[in-house]
């Protein structure tokens, strides 16, 4: 082996670090036989890890579902319809960054097999029939642009259209920059529609989930008649980073976390994810029996 | 207060041509001290000053906007209340956790009309931007908002919004406090609200901070103001990784008045006096009163019904998306 100067051995000790990281994150697709837990490092059987609905049995840590993984948890099977999937975002920017926005949209489509970062639809829970909205965040980090705030406003419109309880599934983080102001108006537009619900006199439910965090906090996630969040969901209105560089000192231990918001009146109940169904239908039959 | 024609101070680096020849005035007065008589000459040069800003001001670049949306001398919603308003009384507190230094609210009469204001309050000395929190609000402030926009609807009274700040403050407290529930709940209510509000951008429209008591019937932004979704600063770092690629991000996320004018996002924009609005208060004032005295009257022919609904059609439009 050729000699090397001990700056290089460090760039390439660095570079195997990331390199094990990166595979270990990797791991985290069905396939895969074991998966580490991000909380506690346990290894765990990614069989077992699925049949506990991806919540770690040692630390209950709850690893991010997908939109379609959330929907088989909530709602009755073979009851789910879409609506509006055939919306889709443009580039009318003219963004670029490291990458075209237009290009950034494809390759999420791709990778994440989505349309965009919401899916919106009619379905029952406990046979209740609902309107519903779950994030994906792994659609551009589940941002908020037209796309969003439009599929939001029209699955609270449906909600008042066929008389339906409206439930929206949060991860996001926060507004799309790439749709620059348009994205700010979104919180607009899905504010006003959901008023438009509130004297309809209907229920809106929010669920919580890892993350949330921006615009979307700041207009939707914030306006349930209730809200449920998952344990140890990040949750906030500025990211954590954006604090810390402003304030010029670390963060408390849990801040930002659902137990945070809980106990400062921002969140009725932390419901784990083996409950979650169960406490959303008593809420429903709360308003509907 | 900002004070009118400022001169050769608090110039910006683009505005560095005009240095010389403020100094030859300055050099032309002092001869003039001395008994001789200097005034055409000094007439002259200061033809040549607005000559020569026009031409400046002509062709601003988005970030050279931003630093006179960020002005240090820029009029604030104070200055504003003091030159357009009479009989106005401040009023302060949220009615649940405290008062908010950085939104400031009150009534008073517009043209002899009683209307309401809220806006965000900055400085023009280090010491008041610290004491204003730089015109960041936390919680209380949005919710001193709300609490004041119902005393005007209450009161059939129009509102007027003055926005002007970087955002809204991050900060632990503001977390505990429900920043974000704050201003979500304020987008909510001002859908509802039953009478005319106007909203003015007068300076910086940081992202959700602005738009927590940004939600008018009409959006009107002086014309070297910014609205954007995050800063020029906070949109190279993040996306191009590169914080000093400000100026870049300014352009490409299309932050001025002609830009949002062009999308929609708001109704017209207002004239700013030669120099920006920091270069002549009162006109800028002036300039402000004439539009959203235009705008209160035509919303004043509608019912509360068709206010709320008029509303609702102008936010329910924004969005750029393909529907195949």
């Amino acid at each position: 082996m050729a000699k090397i100067s001990i700056h290089e051995w460090f760039t390439r000790k660095k570079k195997a670090k990331a390199e094990t990281e990166a595979v270990s994150a990797r791991l985290d697709i069905p396939g895969n036989l074991w998966i580490k837990c991000y909380k506690c490092n346990a290894a765990l059987f990614t069989k077992d890890l699925e049949a506990n609905l991806k919540v770690c049995p040692k630390c209950n840590y709850h690893f991010k579902l997908s939109s379609a993984e959330r929907i088989k948890l909530l709602i009755d099977e073979g009851t789910f319809k879409e609506l509006n999937a055939e919306i889709r975002s443009t580039d009318f920017l003219g963004f670029t960054d490291s990458q075209p926005y237009q290009k950034r949209i494809e390759d999420s489509m791709l990778k994440s097999n989505l349309m965009e970062a919401v899916i919106t639809g009619e379905g029952q829970v406990s046979s209740i029939p609902v309107a519903l909205g779950v994030m994906d965040f792994s659609f551009m980090g589940g941002s908020m642009g037209s796309v969003v705030g439009e599929k939001i406003t029209r699955i609270a419109e449906h909600g008042m259209e066929h008389k339906l309880p409206v439930i929206v599934v949060t991860a996001s983080g926060g507004a799309r920059m790439q749709e620059g102001i348009m994205s700010l108006m979104q919180m607009a537009k899905t504010s006003a529609a959901l008023q438009r619900l509130r004297e309809f006199g209907l229920p809106y439910i929010v669920i919580l989930t890892d993350p949330t965090t921006g615009g979307t906090t700041a207009s939707f996630a914030m306006l349930g008649d209730i809200h449920l969040a998952e344990p140890g969901a990040l949750i906030g209105f500025a990211g954590p980073r954006v604090i810390e560089q402003t304030i010029r000192q670390k963060l408390p231990v849990g801040f930002q976390r659902s137990e945070f918001l809980e106990s400062h009146g921002m969140v009725d109940a932390i419901v784990n994810r083996q409950d979650l169904k169960s406490t959303l239908t008593k809420i429903l039959r709360f308003y509907k029996d | 207060m900002a004070e009118a024609k400022n001169g050769k101070k608090n110039l910006l680096e683009f505005e560095k041509p005009l240095i010389p020849i403020f100094k030859k005035i300055e050099e032309l007065k002092g001869v003039s001290a001395h008994g001789m008589d200097m005034t055409e000459e000094i007439k002259m040069l200061e033809k040549r000053i607005e000559t020569l800003r026009r031409e400046i001001f002509q062709n601003l670049s988005p970030i050279q906007i931003v630093q006179l949306a960020r002005h240090i001398m820029r009029p604030t919603t104070l200055d504003y209340i003091s030159l357009l308003l009479e009989d106005f009384v401040e009023l302060r507190g949220d009615r649940n956790f405290g008062d908010d230094p950085a939104l400031v609210g009150g009534v008073g009469r517009l043209n002899g009309k009683p209307v309401l204001v809220i806006g965000h309050q900055k400085g023009h000395t280090t010491k008041e931007l610290l004491a204003r929190n730089f015109g960041m609000a936390n919680p209380e402030g949005y919710r001193k908002a709300l609490r004041l926009m119902r005393v005007a609807q209450r009161a059939n009274r129009p509102i007027i919004s003055l926005v002007d700040t970087p955002g809204a403050y991050p900060g632990i407290g503001a977390e505990e406090r429900g920043q974000s529930e704050a201003i979500a709940k304020n987008l909510r209510e001002m859908a509802a609200l039953t009478v005319p509000f106007v909203t003015v951008i007068t300076g910086e429209g940081g992202s959700g901070g602005a738009l927590g008591i940004g939600m008018g019937n009409r959006v009107l932004m002086l014309q070297y103001s910014i609205y954007s979704v995050i800063s020029p600063e906070g949109c190279a770092s993040i996306l191009f990784r590169d914080a000093t690629r400000a100026a870049e991000a300014a352009t490409a996320s299309k932050i001025t008045a002609k830009d949002l004018l062009e999308f929609d996002v708001i109704d017209e924009i207002i004239k700013e006096p030669v120099g920006g609005a920091h270069n002549d208060p009162a006109t800028s004032a002036q300039n402000i009163q004439v539009s959203v005295i235009k705008h209160i009257e035509e919303l004043n022919k509608l019912s509360p019904r068709e206010l709320i609904a008029d509303r609702y059609r102008k936010y329910r439009k924004m969005g750029i998306f393909i529907e195949s």
